[in-house]
């Protein structure tokens, strides 16, 4: 069924809202995982346990490139405790997997292609007997000339000779390359602004490292309890290594710790069945840190040139941009990201001509791939670094610059396709830039740049505003279709709702828990992610769509039970269905005081509903970028205040006030939750969030080094607004809500950096001495006053 | 995969162990110690464990010495008393970790870890502290750079703990600047400690994160204590000298490029904090 579907199959009764006896949609319900993850006690995949369990331990490459000239197992299998060596020579069935391309050997062959890339696995009957056993592992490398720069292959600037590019076989080493051509092309602007940035390698940084165990079963298949993002879609590739049929390889869903897009793909799910099947034994893995870090895939840095044409007064008339992505040595789902970064590389604004050209390409760094925000978050920091340009070189005001040419409903994007739904681009951005001030500087030493380091001059610090507004297409686009499945089943006075959307923290849990009190306005409700066989594919927990695709595919198994409940209740009252609704977890008829409470309905068993649902089709882009590529979008605006100091280069993101497009709010704290977590994540990769890779090396895998924002890096959040303009075709007209605090909050940051500052920064993460060392700082006077 | 955990509750018995055990690993408060578990590069065999040894844990003042226990932690030197009898020390004290790490960690395991960014490092330093190592049979006291030789390396014998640190304790001006890359809970990327001893005429100057181990502004020390005028107690402010007290910091660093920074903004930030900590100290007397 699609979206448009859901509603037509609900018997139309008098039931609304107000009558509900139980809090549903609009209200904070307690999330039922609350307790036990504040008290610790929730599971988390790194907590399983199996009776006479192994453990499991993954060989890595230590080279960006080389030849494997041998393997030798043969100490690692005589060491007392090992019950499996394993290598590409023991993998059943398909040698390779990948979200969009099969291109990713389960285990590195004749070539290593990164640093980090599997080689061999072992389990042990210890974890320590197991990382002595695969260090025990001989391989020995032919190291290969390792392709390290992106720019080899596509230089983001056009003006650099692209001949001179060392790489030939370049055909092969482009993932993926999108040309956006709209609109008169030869149409130039009266102020044009140029201008090259570039974004560091961000990582998702989850809490809980990757980890999970296999159970081989007596029917020859595998029981694997994984946290991941998708079950099916792991499923699948799982089944198609282990050469077995997807039947037999049940994925159950373990605690997640959080995932931001690293889950998407496959880390150590096929290594753990080899090794559960092989040794016929339970095997567990859990990644340190370290491996975490280099065992999955990253946000694509970015090299990014653009040139902006615009009317004297303001007008976009053209934009000009080239996207290189830098997506290391496997696809994963740089297709994808790359065609996200080229559809919003204009921004959310009316562009009537555009040149845009996004390349993903491979290179022998760390694989990249799926990450909160998914391509919009670079492009963003890039075209509102230019609406702030231009606004310069207008000498205009960058609200107003912004306001002007701020997208709406019907008006045709760069990709030709002509917009639909709920586009609150100017009231996002009026109710951000509007948002009140906070008082000025405070006196707490902690609350300074440098923070605990006492080592800011209160006397020099700076106060820079920045302001940016972002957005991102939701759900799936270009064609594919992320359906998702639920069912609903009475059973007694309950309600079990199944569904197998990946709880990663995100609360999809409680959002389930709402929608099926609304339909049945019961609290007798339990919510089931089941097995793989049990239930079909929710699609992944990703692109912001959880709460519309399996919203939706829930909302819609619940109101066909509703249905078929209220047509049982008829019969037997002999009356129409239309004069009957449901309250407190009853039948009820209207103008009588016949009840008939759910148990008297499931005598006879179970009665279950199954819906799989499906989004609005959307199709890919042609030759030109041209075609209705995206289902909806989201929007948001971020105003950052920030304190700097500009002598040391510290800065404290001191307040953002943010105002959202949600189309509708179901659960406010949750919500609020996202928008909090995904503007953090942003002042992150603002201010100092990178994976620094070195010859094809990540210098930090570590929280030691890798920094992600604490407390005192923590701005005070604001909720300026949230614009709830339904959505048509979302379940409760409402928006996915997770990714857009991630995009603009990145350039609201780094434009108030700039503002107290003067310097460029075209970089993020800004680095201190970015600040310092630039010649445009403007640095204090010994009497404190600026230069 | 057996261990072994020798948890002595006094100092005596602890050194008797490590006499006839000189294999033993020592484990403080293990916030260096299990972080290298963590990551494979350290496998103990046998552990002698400090935390129920009290002595270690005491501080004592005597005349114009304060003598600290290895075995104090972070938390216990940023609260009243040890803070107001050595505010640099906790200052610094305060800039290390989360509060958890604080609550756990020692000054003696950050002494014996002897990294280029320990925190206590350059302070201690500063105050002319002496570290006291003892065995069974001796007992030695050095001072902070004759007890670290390079990053990660110290004069410690197998038979050795540290067992405590003295501090002079004089009437002195006191300040710990650490400059990080992140508000809390960062690897410094460079600090700079500050003493002016009103006491003994003498200037102590440490610097962390810029050099092999902590680093001694000899040269700026010297130039400094020669033009504070130590009987009206002032210290210079005016420019030139603000100036050639930071350029001086700044010469006595040995920075390198690293992926936490440059050596050049290092040798620019020491700088800048030289003489931040030298117009604090003179505030202090306004
Ligand atoms: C998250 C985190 C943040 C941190 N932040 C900082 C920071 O900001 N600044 C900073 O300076 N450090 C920091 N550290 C490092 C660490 O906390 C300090 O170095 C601390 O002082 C170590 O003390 P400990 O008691 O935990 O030592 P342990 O980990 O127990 O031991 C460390 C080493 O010292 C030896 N040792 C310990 N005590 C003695 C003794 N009495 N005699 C002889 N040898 C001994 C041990 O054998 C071991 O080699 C951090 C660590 C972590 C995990």
């Amino acid at each position: 069924m699609t979206a448009t579907e859901v509603m037509t199959t609900t018997i139309e009764t008098g039931t609304n809202r107000q009558e509900l006896t139980t809090p549903t949609i609009g209200a904070n319900i307690l999330r039922p995982d609350a307790v036990d993850k504040t008290e610790g006690r929730f599971a988390f995949s790194s907590d399983l346990w199996a009776e006479s369990m192994l453990w499991g331990k993954i060989l890595r490459s230590p080279h960006p490139h080389a030849r494997i000239v041998s393997i030798d197992t043969t100490k690692a299998l005589n060491m007392p405790g090992v019950k499996a060596v394993l290598t590409w020579d023991d993998i059943p069935g398909n040698h390779f997997f990948g979200l969009e391309k099969k291109d990713q050997p389960v285990f590195a062959h004749d070539v290593v292609r990164y640093v980090g890339e599997p080689i061999a696995a072992v389990a042990a009957t210890h974890p320590e007997i197991a990382r002595q056993a695969a260090e025990a592992i001989e391989v020995s490398y032919d190291p290969l000339p390792a392709f390290l720069d992106p720019e080899e292959i596509a230089p983001a600037d056009p003006t650099v000779d692209s001949t001179r590019r060392s790489r030939r076989d370049s055909e092969q080493d482009i993932f993926r390359h999108i040309s956006i051509r709209h609109g008169n092309l030869d149409v130039q602007g009266e102020v044009q602004v140029e201008g090259s940035y570039e974004v560091g390698m961000q990582d998702q940084a989850f809490m809980g490292p990757e980890s999970g165990l296999a159970i081989p079963a007596s029917d020859g298949g595998v029981d694997l309890y994984i946290s991941t993002q998708w079950l099916h879609v792991d499923r699948d590739q799982i089944a198609a290594c282990l050469a077995l049929p997807p039947e037999l390889v049940r994925l159950h869903l373990a605690g997640v710790g959080g995932a931001f897009g690293a889950r998407e793909d496959i880390t150590l799910q096929i290594h753990l069945c080899l090794l559960a099947l092989s040794s016929g034994q339970p095997v567990k893995i859990v990644f340190n840190r370290q491996e975490s870090f280099l065992g999955h895939v990253h946000r694509h840095p970015a090299r990014m040139w653009y040139r902006h044409h615009a009317l004297k007064d303001g007008t976009l008339v053209k934009v000009e941009a080239r996207i290189i992505l830098d997506g290391g040595a496997y696809a994963s789902s740089s297709p994808a990201v790359i065609a996200n970064a080229a559809c919003f590389a204009a921004g959310p604004y009316r562009v009537p001509s555009a040149a845009i050209d996004g390349f993903a390409v491979r290179t022998n760094n760390p694989p990249c791939g799926a990450m909160r925000g998914f391509g919009a978050v670079q492009a963003c920091f890039g075209y509102e670094t230019q609406m702030d340009k231009l606004a310069s070189a207008l000498d205009m005001d960058p609200i107003e610059l912004r306001l002007k040419n701020a997208l709406r409903t019907g008006d045709t994007f760069v990709t030709g396709q002509v917009l639909q739904g709920s586009i609150p681009v100017a009231e996002v951005i009026k109710e951000a830039a509007s948002a009140p001030l906070p008082p000025h500087l405070l006196d707490n030493p902690l609350a300074m740049p440098g923070g605990a380091g006492r080592c800011s001059d209160t006397t020099k610090l700076r106060r820079g505003i920045g302001f940016a507004v972002g957005f991102k297409n939701l759900l799936y686009s270009e064609g594919f279709d992320d359906y998702s499945t639920a069912k609903c089943r009475l059973d007694g006075d309950t309600i079990t709702v199944i569904c197998a959307a990946v709880e990663v923290g995100q609360g999809f849990i409680t959002l389930a828990h709402q929608i099926a009190r609304d339909v049945f306005d019961t609290d007798k409700i339990v919510f089931s992610a089941g097995d793989t066989n049990e239930v079909g594919s929710a699609g992944s927990t990703s692109a912001s769509r959880q709460t519309w695709m399996s919203g939706g595919a829930v909302q819609a198994a619940c109101n066909r039970l509703r249905d078929r409940l209220l047509t049982m209740a008829a019969e037997e009252l002999e009356v129409s269905p239309h004069q009957l609704y449901i309250k407190n977890g009853r039948i009820v008829s209207s103008g009588t005081s016949v009840e008939i409470p759910f148990e008297a309905l499931s005598v006879n068993g179970p009665i279950e509903e199954f819906v799989e649902y499906h989004h609005e089709p959307t199709y890919l882009l042609d030759d030109n970028g041209q075609g209705d590529a995206h289902v909806s979008f989201a929007f948001a605006a971020h105003k950052a205040i920030v304190d700097v100091d500009p002598e040391l280069g510290l800065v404290r993101v001191t307040h953002i006030s943010t105002a959202q497009d949600v189309g509708k709010v179901l659960n406010p704290i949750q919500l609020i939750g996202q928008i909090e977590g995904g503007t953090m994540q942003g002042v992150g990769l603002a201010t100092m969030e990178e994976l620094i890779v070195e010859n094809g090396v990540v210098k930090n895998p570590s929280f030691t080094d890798y920094l992600i924002p604490t407390a005192l890096d923590a701005p005070d959040i604001y909720i300026a607004s949230l614009i709830e303009q339904p959505e048509p075709g979302a379940p409760f007209g409402a928006k996915g809500v997770g990714e857009p605090p991630a995009i603009s909050s990145v350039p609201a940051v780094v434009s108030a950096i700039r503002q107290a500052t003067g310097a460029p920064l075209t970089r993020v993460p800004v680095r201190p001495q970015d600040i310092v060392f630039s010649a445009d700082n403007k640095r204090p006077t010994a009497d404190g006053v600026l230069k | 995969m057996v261990m072994s955990i020798n948890r002595p509750t006094s100092l005596e018995e602890a050194l008797q162990i490590l006499a006839d055990n000189p294999e033993m690993e020592i484990l403080g408060g293990g916030t260096d110690f299990m972080v290298e578990v963590n990551y494979g590069h350290r496998r103990p065999v046998s552990i002698l464990s400090l935390s129920r040894i009290a002595e270690l844990r005491d501080f004592e003042v005597s005349g114009s010495e304060l003598y600290l226990g290895s075995g104090i932690t972070f938390s216990k030197l940023v609260a009243p008393p040890l803070a107001e009898l050595v505010p640099g020390l906790a200052q610094a004290a305060r800039t290390v970790g989360s509060p958890q790490i604080r609550n756990a960690g020692t000054i003696g395991g950050n002494l014996a870890t002897a990294s280029p960014a320990g925190d206590t490092l350059p302070i201690l330093l500063a105050l002319d502290a002496r570290v006291e190592i003892s065995s069974l049979n001796s007992v030695r006291s050095l001072r902070i750079n004759e007890f670290i030789t390079g990053p990660k390396q110290t004069v410690l014998q197998p038979q050795e703990l540290i067992t405590g640190i003295r501090v002079p304790l004089h009437d002195s001006s006191q300040e710990f600047l650490k400059v990080g890359t992140r508000n809390a809970m960062v690897i410094s990327v460079a600090t700079v400690a500050l003493v002016i001893d009103w006491d003994s005429y003498r200037v102590g100057c440490g610097l962390g994160s810029v050099g092999p181990g902590p680093m001694e502004a000899l040269e700026a020390e010297r130039w400094l204590a020669a033009k504070i005028d130590w009987g009206n107690r002032r210290i210079p402010l005016e420019e030139s000298a603000l100036r050639s007290f930071s350029e001086l910091v700044a010469r006595a660093a040995r920075p390198i490029d690293d992926h936490r920074s440059t050596a050049e903004y290092r040798r620019h930030a020491v700088a800048v904090c030289a003489r931040r900590a030298l117009e604090r100290a003179s505030h202090a007397y306004e």
